[in-house]
C-alpha cells in the first residue's frame, strides 16, 4: 500500500500550496475589499480624504486585514478546518451557504457533460481501435482533431446559432431549478452540457483507442480468439477493463479543466453556478468568497484524484504492489 | 581509460535537427502533407497582414459609419461586411489579429523557457527536486487556471504585458511534463554517461547533452500552446477582462456580435471562423512536427 501512501502524502502539500497561493495572491494584489465596500459611499457623502482613510482603516481592522498575511492564512485555515469558510463582506452571507447554493448547478452541468462525452467517446473509441488505421478510424481521428481546435465559446456560439436561433427548439440561455420542472431543467442544460461534453470527447476517445489497440495485441486476447470466443465477448469482457486505466485517470485530471470550462459556459448560457459565482466575486473584489470557492474547487480536485487513485487499485490489481507503481 | 579520452565517437550526440525518420530524401514536401503547408500558408498570411496592417490599404478599424451598419458579407467596399457601428469587419479582423498573434508568439516562449528549465531539473536530479517540482505542477493543475488568470488580470489590470506573463506562467505545465519525461529517458543513455565520466558538470550535461535532445518535442508542443493562448485571450475578451477598448480583438468582436447573433450572424462568425482556422493551423503544424519527431507513432 506504499503507492497509495505516497499519493496521499503528496496531495497534502498540494492542497496547502493551492490555498496559500490563492490566499497570498488575493492579498498581495492591488485593490482592496475595503475600497469595494466604501466604493459607493465616499463620493456622494463628500467626506474629507482623512475621513475616507479612517473609515478604510476601520473596515480593514474589522476584517482583520491589518494582520500579517501568514497569521491571517493560518487563522483562516483553522476556521476552514472547523468548516467555517468565513463570511462574504459584500453579499453579507456565509461563504459556505453561497457556495452550497450554487454548487448543484455546476455539478449537474459537469455530470451531464461527462455522461454525454462518455456516451460518444466509448463506442467511438472501441470502433476506432477495432478498425485501427482503416479509413473509418482516420475519419473519426480527423473529426476529433477538428473538435480539439474548437474553443468552448466558439462551440457554444455555433450550438446557439443552430439550435436556438435557427431551429428554435432549445432555449439559448436561462435556468429552471430541477425541483420546479425536471423536463424544462434538462432542456436548458442540453446546449451547455453538450458544448462541454463534445469538447471532452476527443480526449477520452484517443486515450481509449490507444490503450485498446495495445490490449488487443496481448497474448491472452489471442488465446481467447483461439478458444473460439466471439469478437464482441472478447472486446467487452476481456479487453475493455484493462484498457480503461488511462481513461479513468484522464477523467480525474479533466476535472480541473472542466471547472475552468464551466466558467465561460455558465456565463454564456446564464447558469447561476460556481463559475458565475466566482466571476461575481472577482467583479466585487470579494476576496473571502473567491478564496472559499477556489479552496473548495481545489479540495474537490484533490479528492477526485484520490478517488481515482484508489479506483485504480480495484481495476488494476498490479498497481500498489511495487513501491510507486507504474504510474508513480 | 587513456585510449578512451578524446575519442569523439564515444561522445555521440544528436544533431540539433528534426530527425526525418519518416521522410524519404528529397521528398519532404510530401511527407509533411498538403494540409501542413496550407496551415503554414494561413499562419503566414495572417501574420503578414497583422504586421503590415497600418501600411496595407485597409479601412480604419475604428472609423464608424452609422449609415452603413450591419452590412452583410460581400457588400461592395466591405468584403466582410460591417459591424453594428458600421466599422469595416475585414479591417477590424486584421487589427484584431495583431493582439492574438502578439500573445501567440510570446506567451508560449515564456512557458517553454520555464517548462524546459524546471522539467530538465526534475528529470535530471530526480528524488527530492522531482518531488518538489511535481507538487508544484499538481498545485497548478488543481488551481482552476482560467479563474486564476481572470483574477490576476482583473486585479493587475488587463495590459498586454500582464496577459502575456500570466498566460506564459500557466502554460508551462505541459512543456514541463514532456521535458521531464524525455530527460528521464535520455539521462540513462550512454552519451550522458560518457559526458559524466569525462567530468562534465551537471549544468553542462543538461545544456549540452540533454537539451538538444528534448527540445524538439517541446517546441512542437509550444506551437500547439500558441493555439491555446489564442483561445484564452478570446475567452478573456469575451468575459470582458481582455484588453480595454477601443483596440479590436477577436474575442471582443465575437462577444459584440454574439448579442446580435439572431439579427446579423456574420458579425460573430467572421472573427470566429478566422480564430478557428488560426487555432486549427497551429494545432496541425504542432501535431505534424510532434508525430515526425516522436518515435512511438500513434501514441496519443
Amino acid at each position: 500500500m506504499t503507492y497509495f501512501k505516497y499519493r496521499i502524502l503528496r496531495l497534502i502539500p498540494v492542497f496547502f500550496l493551492v490555498t496559500f497561493a490563492s490566499f497570498a495572491l488575493l492579498n498581495i494584489l492591488p485593490g482592496d475589499v475595503a475600497d469595494a465596500i466604501l466604493g459607493g459611499t465616499d463620493v456622494e457623502s463628500g467626506d474629507s480624504p482623512e475621513g475616507i482613510l479612517e473609515a478604510r482603516l476601520e473596515i480593514r481592522k474589522e476584517l482583520g486585514l491589518d494582520q500579517p498575511i501568514v497569521v491571517r492564512y493560518f487563522a483562516w485555515l483553522a476556521n476552514v478546518m472547523r468548516g467555517d469558510f468565513g463570511e462574504s463582506p459584500i453579499q453579507i452571507a456565509p461563504v459556505w451557504e453561497l457556495v452550497v447554493e450554487r454548487l448543484p448547478v455546476t455539478l449537474e452541468l459537469l455530470i451531464l457533460s461527462i455522461l454525454i462525452a462518455l456516451t460518444i467517446a466509448i463506442p467511438a473509441g472501441i470502433y476506432s481501435a477495432v478498425n485501427a488505421d482503416k479509413i473509418s478510424d482516420r475519419l473519426i481521428g480527423t473529426i476529433a482533431f477538428g473538435i480539439v481546435a474548437m474553443p468552448p465559446f466558439l462551440m457554444a456560439i455555433l450550438f446557439v446559432f443552430i439550435f436556438a436561433v435557427t431551429l428554435q427548439f432549445l432555449p439559448a440561455s436561462g435556468y429552471i431549478p430541477i425541483e420546479e420542472n425536471l423536463f424544462e431543467n434538462l432542456r436548458h442544460y442540453i446546449l451547455p452540457a453538450a458544448t462541454i461534453g463534445l469538447l471532452e470527447v476527443p480526449i477520452f476517445l484517443r486515450v481509449l483507442r490507444v490503450d485498446l489497440i495495445a490490449t488487443l495485441q496481448e497474448d491472452y486476447i489471442a488465446l481467447a480468439k483461439a478458444k473460439g470466443l466471439s469478437r464482441t465477448y472478447i472486446l467487452f469482457n476481456h479487453a475493455l477493463r484493462p484498457s480503461s486505466f488511462t481513461l479513468v485517470t484522464v477523467l480525474g485530471l479533466q476535472f480541473g479543466f472542466l471547472i475552468s470550462g464551466t466558467v465561460i459556459i455558465e456565463e454564456m448560457f446564464g447558469l447561476p453556478g460556481m463559475g458565475k459565482l466566482i466571476l461575481e466575486a472577482i467583479d466585487a473584489r470579494d476576496a473571502m468568497l473567491l478564496q472559499g470557492a477556489v479552496t473548495m474547487i481545489a479540495l474537490a480536485y484533490v479528492l477526485i484524484n484520490l478517488i481515482v487513485d484508489i479506483l485504480y487499485g480495484y481495476i488494476d490489481p498490479r498497481v500498489g504492489q511495487s513501491e510507486r507503481g507504474r504510474h508513480g | 581509460m587513456g585510449d578512451l579520452a578524446g575519442n569523439k565517437s564515444l561522445l555521440f550526440r544528436h544533431k540539433f535537427r528534426i530527425p526525418y525518420r519518416n521522410i524519404k530524401k528529397g521528398n519532404s514536401r510530401a511527407a509533411f502533407g498538403i494540409v501542413f503547408w496550407v496551415s503554414v500558408a494561413w499562419v503566414l498570411l495572417i501574420t503578414f497582414c497583422a504586421v503590415f496592417a497600418s501600411v496595407l490599404p485597409f479601412a480604419d478599424p475604428l472609423k464608424s459609419d452609422l449609415s452603413n451598419t450591419f452590412k452583410p458579407i460581400f457588400e461592395t467596399g466591405h468584403i466582410l461586411g460591417t459591424d453594428p457601428l458600421g466599422r469595416d469587419m475585414l479591417s477590424r479582423l486584421i487589427h484584431g489579429a495583431q493582439v492574438s498573434l502578439k500573445i501567440a508568439y510570446t506567451a508560449p516562449i515564456i512557458s517553454l523557457f520555464l517548462g524546459v528549465s524546471l522539467g530538465l531539473c526534475a528529470g535530471y536530479f530526480q528524488g527530492k527536486v522531482d518531488t518538489v517540482i511535481g507538487i508544484f505542477v499538481d498545485a497548478i493543475l488543481a488551481f482552476p487556471n482560467i479563474i486564476a488568470i481572470i483574477a490576476i488580470l482583473f486585479f493587475l489590470g488587463p495590459t498586454l504585458l500582464n496577459m502575456i506573463l500570466v498566460l506564459g506562467f500557466f502554460g508551462m505545465v505541459a512543456d514541463l511534463r514532456v521535458a521531464r519525461a524525455n530527460t528521464i529517458l535520455y539521462s540513462k543513455r550512454e552519451f550522458v554517461m560518457a559526458a559524466r565520466v569525462q567530468g562534465a558538470s551537471n549544468l553542462r550535461i543538461m545544456i549540452k547533452e540533454l537539451l538538444p535532445n528534448i527540445i524538439i518535442p517541446v517546441i512542437a508542443l509550444a506551437i500547439i500552446g500558441m493555439s491555446r493562448v489564442i483561445v484564452i485571450e478570446g475567452i478573456l475578451s469575451f468575459l470582458g477582462v481582455g484588453l480595454p477598448p477601443p483596440n479590436p480583438t477577436w474575442g471582443k468582436m465575437i462577444s459584440e456580435g454574439f448579442e446580435e447573433i439572431d439579427y446579423a450572424a456574420h458579425i460573430t462568425f467572421v472573427p470566429a471562423v478566422a480564430m478557428f482556422f488560426t487555432i486549427l493551423s497551429f494545432n496541425l503544424i504542432g501535431d505534424r512536427l510532434r508525430t515526425l519527431t516522436n518515435a512511438r507513432q500513434g501514441q496519443l
